[in-house]
């Protein structure tokens, strides 16, 4: 029994579990499965399968995972604040048009001013910033919930932007900038030979060599750490199982990848933004503290949590991030204009819930989050690419929200956690 | 008037792990005023809630015969239809709607779907002469006082033509002019034919108004006393509220008590909700090192408020008063300086402010000490877990892992869970807020041994606490709070029940 298919799965959930008392955990020959945790990657690896054979193997041909990449980075950016924000509690309907506004203050710094690009960026993201700063002023200090904050703040910030650019899109960017949002790194080591596969870039493969040995140190070193301290541990035929499954799918990519066009830079940027915000998340102070907020407010403030900091906070950081998404959209299309950024609020939303997060906050993952936003990619682009029209593909994307969320809600019923 | 409108008998009720009532018979004679008593947890509001509906038939054991008819009642609707209103302590009246529309909400005067404004308010109107409360129908509830609020629920049942309407504390946020008018309404209700079961604390109102009464204790029904047979007396109801054997449910310690830990002196609260009104006043309390200390009052008596107004003023307005920790004068303005002064709250309700009821054990325990386990903000996962572990096996608690949400974790587990908490601060002062509440037997024997350790290792802790023997078989010293006034301070030795009871019991008046 070492192979779990979709119906052994569903017949598991149904009977209430392998395990007793322990409902959506699934126990198939020793590996034992969250259904609520893992039922999100389940599904996008079936996504993929699904669009992989409908488009007869297009999907995951390397131009095409650069181009999902590429297409999707800035919603993906958005999602990893949007998360943050779920999981306190909260709601951000405002990144549309501060992805717009801050797109247009790039464009106005760069093109009409002539400020240098690092200068006119940092300035960017400072402003950025300084929105978080507003919004949250009024939803942590003055109270007012996030939902009409940012609602007001999405029609505010779509007025500035029309302002600034007096109705007309301002470009070109810098050939910089445009390579940050829609470039590769470059061939610094020329190519390789991958025989039936082609040549290769020898640089994107050594990046991702790096990045399977750094993942495997990593892992061996929490796994050690973690026995060290008596705790228990996968055995080490499963530690190696899983890493090799790991590797396996980052070694894929990056050969697709390196086939391609060498690494895009939005996946160098992004995978350090994940990186970065699910340590921040799992192990700092203050991501626990987003943990507790949205987990149990009224515990939160009675176990010493400054709560409106937190709070505060976390709609900085969504600013800062929603301005490198406004610099990188408007780079991408060499324009800042006055139409951007359009309903990314509701991609990077739905991105967040269909990756797991709670709709009463407390629940979620970085990790989460990205998986939702490339399944909507995937959607998206495989839809494309057997030539749907855009109409059923909003049909099939809010159909796998409601149903995300319905499962979400589902599972924690049964598990019987909020009594 | 011998004639029963009511008979409950054999009343069984039970929560998960615990027996809230256990065979209870109750008999309320038609137009009298009937009054419950006993001690906070020994199940009137339980009962009421029986007999209401709240619990539906099949939920619990036993009859209810109404009006000489046998009731299953299905919910709050059924019993209202049979003539049976209840209004409970907090009153539930929408606050932004007129009087007239919380009078009629659910009822309301309509014909075919669209409300007849006109009569709405007339009839509303005749019901609040009725109460002898006079305001317009139309004036919003928010702008009138609770004690007017309380005759507006009043209103609200007699336009259900009730037969038996129930009280649960009518008179626990009322100023005593309030009181007494309510107390006259109620013998005037009476005087229509309307029987009256009130719950009340206030030994006094009782007997000034009520024709008999019932005592519950530990969910058992101990006697029902008839008030005109005359000699019914505060302390012979006291006594039938508390009398109750202690046995050794309590582990032995021999105290070692220290220097002054913790003093608060002259400390006063208004409340947030009620501008003006003193939830706690001029209250004063002292703690030593190795001293477990009990703080006793009723429901409303300001326990939780007193402890929270300290535990960086969680609640409360305009406080004032002194701190002082070691002799020296402190702020604690918040959680932060609280925990940084080494005073810790363990909350009453642990499952709203208390719990991450979604999170697992270790999280829990590490929640209000993140700084220490953490170095420049990040959190020693490992060292988390190694203290989350060495709880898990000395406080015992009981879960496969400390990996385990929380939430599905029985009550006297996670009550382990908020103790290892708060201990894991490294606190002088503990203060424990009903640590036993709604834990079974077992767990509660462990609680206990925990704090006489933390008390052993010189830690000076309050316990607050509904259950008089735990009080008594716990603490070195009890203060009884009353009205938010600290009415006495008794020594261990001099300490039972009754005068507990009869400390906790008096009004403000009584004192002066």
């Amino acid at each position: 029994m070492s192979s779990i298919t979709p119906a052994d799965i569903e017949v598991g959930a149904k009977n209430g579990g392998g395990a007793p008392g322990r409902p959506g955990r699934v126990s198939l020959g020793g590996l034992s499965l969250n259904l609520r945790s893992s039922g999100i990657y389940i599904a996008f690896a079936l996504i993929i399968a699904l669009f992989s054979v409908l488009t007869d193997g297009a999907l995951l041909q390397p131009q095409n995972i650069s181009n999902i990449i590429v297409q999707n980075s800035y919603i993906l950016i958005l999602a990893i604040g949007m998360i943050l924000i779920i999981i306190a509690g909260h709601i951000d309907l405002s990144v549309g048009s501060v992805v717009a506004v801050t797109g247009a203050l790039a464009a106005v710094l760069m093109v009409n001013m002539g400020v240098p690009w690092p200068l006119a960026l940092l300035i960017t993201l400072v402003a950025g910033a300084l929105i978080g700063a507003w919004q949250g002023y009024w939803i942590a200090y003055f109270g007012i919930p996030a939902f009409i904050v940012t609602l007001a703040g999405m029609l505010l910030f779509r007025a500035l932007t029309l302002t600034v650019l007096g109705n007309q899109g301002i470009g070109p960017f810098p050939d910089q900038v445009r390579t940050l949002a829609n470039g590769f790194t470059n061939g610094w080591l020329g190519n390789i030979g991958l025989g039936p596969l082609g040549g290769a870039d020898l640089f994107s493969l050594l990046i991702g060599i790096v990045a399977i040995a750094g993942m495997v140190l990593a892992q061996w070193r929490s796994r050690s750490a973690r026995k060290g301290y008596g705790q228990a541990v996968d055995s080490l035929a499963l530690f190696a199982l899983k890493m090799a499954a790991g590797a396996a799918l980052i070694l894929f990519l990056v050969v697709q990848l390196a086939r391609f066009k060498n690494l895009p830079w939005v996946l160098v940027l992004l995978a350090v933004l994940v990186l970065g915000y699910s340590l921040m998340a799992n192990r700092t102070v203050f991501g626990r503290q987003i943990y507790a907020i949205g987990g149990n407010l009224q515990a939160a403030v009675m176990s010493g949590v400054k709560v409106k900091s937190v709070v505060f906070w976390i709609f900085v950081n969504m600013g800062v991030l929603s301005a490198i998404a406004g610099v990188i959209f408007a780079g991408r299309l060499n324009q800042a204009g006055p139409t951007a950024g359009n309903s990314f609020e509701l991609d990077a939303i739905a991105a967040a819930f269909i990756g797991g997060a709670a709709v009463q906050g407390g629940v979620g993952k970085v990790v989460g989050a990205i998986t939702g936003g490339l399944i909507m990619a995937v959607i998206n682009n495989g839809m494309s690419l057997i030539g749907s029209p855009s109409e059923r593909v909003m049909l099939v994307k809010g159909a796998v929200l409601l149903a995300a969320v319905a499962f979400d809600v589902w599972t924690k019923r049964r598990a019987g956690t909020a009594r | 008037m011998t004639e029963h409108i009511l008979r409950m008998s054999g009343i069984t009720k039970t929560f998960p792990g615990v027996k809230a009532l256990q065979d209870v018979n109750l008999a309320v004679r038609r137009g009298e005023i009937h009054a419950i008593c006993g001690e906070n947890g020994a199940g009137k509001s339980t009962l009421m809630k029986v007999l209401s509906g709240v619990y539906p038939h099949g939920q619990y054991d036993g009859e209810i015969t109404f009006e000489g008819r046998r009731c299953e009642f299905g919910g709050i609707r059924d019993s209202e239809h049979a003539g049976i209103v209840i209004i409970h302590q907090e009153l539930a009246l929408c606050p932004q709607l007129s009087i007239a529309e919380n009078i009629y909400l659910g009822n309301e005067r309509a014909t075919r779907g669209v409300i007849d404004w006109n009569r709405t308010n007339y009839e509303a109107g005749e019901l609040l002469k009725r109460v002898g409360l006079r305001e317009n129908p139309t004036t919003t509830v928010s702008d009138i006082g609770v004690g007017k609020q309380q005759l507006v629920e009043i209103a609200k049942a007699l336009s259900k033509e009730v037969k038996l309407l129930i009280l649960d504390e009518p008179t626990a946020a009322l100023n005593d002019e309030d009181s007494a008018h309510l107390l006259d309404l109620l013998r005037g209700l009476r005087d229509e034919g309307i029987t009256c079961v009130i719950i009340s604390h206030k030994l006094n109102e009782v007997i000034a108004i009520a024709d008999s009464v019932t005592i519950l204790r530990d969910g058992r029904t101990i006697e029902t006393l008839d008030m005109a047979a005359g000699d019914v007396s505060e302390d012979r109801i006291i006594s039938g509220m508390v009398g109750r054997a202690l046995d050794n449910r309590f582990p032995p310690r021999t105290p070692a008590i220290g220097e002054e830990a913790f003093r608060i002196e002259d400390w006063t609260v208004y409340s947030p909700s009620q501008p003006g009104r003193k939830v706690v006043d001029g209250a004063s309390l002292t703690l030593r090192r190795g001293e477990i200390v009990g703080l006793a009052g009723l429901m409303g008596a300001g326990r939780t408020e007193l402890a929270m107004s300290v535990f960086g003023r969680t609640y409360g307005v305009h406080i004032s008063g002194r701190i002082f920790k070691d002799g020296r004068p402190i702020e604690i303005r918040t959680v932060q300086d609280a925990i940084r002064h080494g005073v810790a709250y363990a909350t009453e309700d642990r499952k709203r402010y208390g719990l991450n009821l979604i999170e697992d054990i270790k999280r829990n325990i590490s929640a209000a000490w993140l700084k220490g386990l953490s170095r420049r903000g990040w959190v020693n996962e490992y060292e988390e877990y190694r203290v989350a572990q060495q709880f898990r096996a000395s406080m015992n608690i009981k879960a496969p892992d400390v990996d385990s949400v929380v939430g599905k974790l029985s009550g006297g587990n996670q009550q382990k869970v908020v103790l290892s908490k708060w201990i894991l601060t490294e606190p002088d002062v503990l203060i424990l807020d009903e640590p036993t509440r709604g834990i079974d037997v077992g767990a509660k024997y462990e609680i206990y041994m925990i704090i006489n350790r933390l008390a052993e290792q010189g830690k000076a802790v309050l316990v607050i606490s509904s259950e008089l023997p735990e009080l008594l078989g716990l603490c070195d010293r009890i203060y009884t709070l009353s009205e938010g006034r600290v009415t006495g301070e008794v020594p261990r030795e001099e300490a039972t029940q009754e005068r507990l009871m009869y400390l906790m019991t008096k009004g403000q008046e009584s004192l002066a």
